[in-house]
């Protein structure tokens, strides 16, 4: 290592995969439910598309969490988010590509995507 | 991009509970589950709560699972990291409240805490330097060498007003300061204090085996304030997980260019080397841990010269304590008025703690100078189990004084402590009750002082024998009122002409407790019995007759067959030949055993 500067560097790179070893420091929640409903209807996937497209929209204080059974099973998979003390926006029959764009416009832009939202589906 | 990092304890606590089956089940059954792509595990330094470890973390909802075995992996991996349900009932029980679970912090055992010195442990794997590095390491050590000259350094370590946290409490920048002169004129050493000898003390072992960079970063930028480009770490043997992660550390270190020539590019050298030490506790005395790594048999030398002077190799030297390094790259990042605003105002920043004896949350805590004893033994340690009465605290263990229940609201600071008679020392903090006799804690303690004198002078070489054997005849009902005289005068005889600390402070356990509990010794001498019913010369084990069912359990189990008695018939214990082992007392359902 020759200067502060490529310190700072590693320090970047390590900062966004650490991010989330810290306990209230989330800005934002995205609660992916996983009861078995959710498993079967492919959350997995949806949780994991979540997880790398924050990591890539270089967000670190993102938080991507698992629940359990919400009760409204043929909607699965279900994901709630939450921005700061915003009200928590329910987003349902999610798939990978629509967490793409929930990241982009709705985390990073500020603008709920209301057609994936439960109201919508209704 | 993993979504869920869990932090296992690696540190020497958890260890021993099985941590290590712990993270290998973990493995296993995440791959069972098909979830390495997800889940990240890291193995981590103590995070303190050692009482209830094995220890294990799941980020980002930090839910705190507590006494963790091997056989609970399966149902935490598909319950919680598979589908997302903590696992309730293996949380640790604070946390839980009905539905909710309650962050960390605002559990009894850490809310009153302030992490610095342990800011990395538990949180960081202390095997991998880019963790470190991601939680601001060697950055300190760059804005050194490249925004502050030598002397500034200096004075902002002694603007922070951060003592000694060995033990003896002095100023850290002042001793630097001593060590400064004509730099880069002869040859200079920055060395570590690793040999953590106290008994029940694990702080410095915490640091070293859950963020080993911290020192190593700490004694590079104490090598640039006072011109030194070597630096030596005694550490001891019976640290083993301590020194491999040291050792790793320093690989990575020097891998990266921290460590070696011209680091950051600038022309500033360091490197650090291990020296084991073999189980001496003397060699954590200052002169004689130099003199150890010499290579001579550890011995203190006379002071002046003082090693700022004359040190290692009889070359100017600085030795610090692990936890006071662990303190340094914080102090230069976030300024010495920040650390200057925690603790009083002699005391400035935090100690680290080992808490230890009849308490409910045994492990490492880490508080404001100044916080009450009281707040530690009640809020943060979770009070006396069991029921018992608080009696008192030993601080400092063999060095040190200790603190009655009376005294409970004492601040835990250099001043307040001194004020009593008791010391900070390096942080062990013993608590006992009322089944601790003071006079056998404070024979104890001698025994183990006695043991580690290194001889070299007299008064502590004789004196402290003389002081066991006062000590050890009072136990045994033999000691008499003017034996407690003649220790309280032998006591001031070694504490004022002994070469060292060793000798200087053996006596202080016993003048201790002559203060407080001189009627504890006087029991001992003048009615010969233990109040607290330990010293076993001055017990005898009866058997209640009317209580006695003649079962013949205790006979049985008798090691030396003391007890006789027919089947059905009151049995009597054989007082010349009860070696007072107590094991029929635990046989007994009926209580019919009792020692007075």
């Amino acid at each position: 290592m020759k200067s502060l500067e490529e310190l700072r560097a590693i320090k970047a790179q390590m900062q966004m995969k650490i991010g989330i070893r810290n306990d209230d420091s989330a800005t934002a929640h995205v609660v992916v439910g996983m009861a078995t409903c959710g498993i079967a209807a492919g959350a997995r996937a949806v949780a994991t598309a979540f997880t790398n497209e924050i990591a890539n929209a270089g967000l670190n204080t993102v938080a991507v969490t698992l629940s359990g059974c919400a009760g409204m099973c043929a909607l699965e998979p279900i994901v709630e988010v939450t921005i700061g003390d915003a009200e928590k926006v329910v987003y349902v029959k999610m798939d990978a590509e629509k967490a793409a764009r929930v990241v982009k416009e709705h985390i990073v832009g500020g603008n709920v995507v209301t057609e994936y939202t439960i109201a919508a589906a209704k | 991009m993993y979504r869920s990092h869990v932090l296992v304890c690696g540190g020497t606590g958890c260890t021993s509970s099985g941590s290590q089956q712990v993270i290998n089940t973990l493995e296993a059954e995440i791959k069972k589950n098909g979830l390495e792509e997800e889940i990240k595990v890291i193995r981590t330094g103590c995070f303190g709560l050692c009482a209830v470890g094995p220890i294990m973390i799941v980020y980002p909802e930090g839910s705190f699972y507590s006494r963790v075995s091997a056989d609970d992996i399966p149902e935490i991996v598909t319950e919680h990291l598979l589908k997302g349900r903590p696992v309730k009932r293996l949380l640790y029980e604070e946390t839980v409240d009905g539905d909710n679970i309650k962050s960390l912090n605002h559990t009894n055992f850490y809310f009153k805490q302030n992490r610095v010195a342990l800011r990395n442990c538990g949180v960081i794997n202390p095997e991998n330097i880019d963790e470190y590095i991601a939680y601001n390491g060697y950055e300190a050590l760059g804005k050194c060498l490249t925004e502050y000259t030598p002397d500034e350094v200096i004075q902002i370590v002694l603007d922070s007003g951060l003592r000694g946290r060995g033990g003896a409490g002095f100023p850290t920048g002042l001793k630097w300061k001593f060590a400064s002169g004509n730099r880069g004129q002869v040859q200079k050493y920055v060395c570590c204090n690793a040999d953590e000898g106290d008994p029940g003390a694990f702080m410095d072992r915490s640091v070293l085996e859950g963020d080993p960079h911290s020192v190593l970063e700490a004694m590079a930028i104490a090598g640039y304030a006072i011109g030194a480009n070597q630096g030596y770490i005694y550490v001891r043997a019976e640290y083993p997980i301590a020194v491999a992660r040291l050792e790793i550390a320093i690989k990575q270190a020097r891998e990266y260019g921290l460590l070696g020539k011209n680091i950051f590019g600038t022309d500033f050298s360091f490197d650090i080397e291990l020296r084991l030490g073999a189980g001496a506790f003397v060699c954590g005395e200052e002169t004689a841990l130099m003199t150890s790594i010499e290579g001579k048999r550890g011995e203190p030398r006379p002071r002046p010269p003082f090693p700022a002077v004359k040190g290692l190799f009889g070359q100017p030297t600085i030795l610090n304590n692990v936890e006071t390094y662990a303190n340094i790259p914080q102090i230069i990042l976030k300024g010495a008025a920040w650390f200057a605003g925690m603790g009083t105002e002699k005391s400035k920043g935090t100690k680290v703690f080992a808490l230890g004896g009849k308490i409910h949350n045994v492990g490492l805590v880490e508080v404001p100078m100044g916080t009450t004893l009281r707040e530690v033994v009640e809020e943060i340690g979770g009070g006396v189990p069991n029921g018992k009465k608080f009696k008192a605290a030993q601080t400092g263990g063999p060095s040190g004084g200790c603190i009655p229940a009376h005294l409970i609201d004492t601040p835990l600071d250099y001043e307040s402590m001194a004020a009593i008679g008791s010391i900070v020392g390096s942080g062990g903090l013993i608590v006992m009750d009322e089944d601790n006799c003071m006079v056998d804690i404070a024979k104890f303690f001698l025994e183990f002082t006695m043991d580690e004198s290194c001889g070299k002078c007299t008064p502590c070489r004789i004196g402290t024998k003389r002081l066991y054997e006062l000590l050890d005849k009072i136990t045994k009902g033999q000691g008499t009122m003017e034996d407690l005289d003649k220790m309280e005068e032998l006591c001031n005889y070694i504490k004022a002409n002994s070469l060292c600390g060793l000798g200087q402070t053996a006596p202080n356990p016993v003048l201790s407790t002559l203060r407080y509990f001189r009627d504890e010794y006087i029991a001992h001498v003048q009615d010969k019995t233990c109040p607290a019913g330990v010293c076993k010369d001055l017990l005898s084990y009866e058997i209640i007759a009317d209580k006695c069912k003649g079962c013949t359990a205790c006979a049985r189990n008798c090691p030396v067959s003391a007890i006789s008695g027919k089947v059905k018939e009151a049995h009597v214990i054989d007082k010349t030949k009860c070696i007072k082992c107590g094991a029929c007392v635990e046989k007994c359902k009926f209580g019919a055993i009792i020692k007075k």
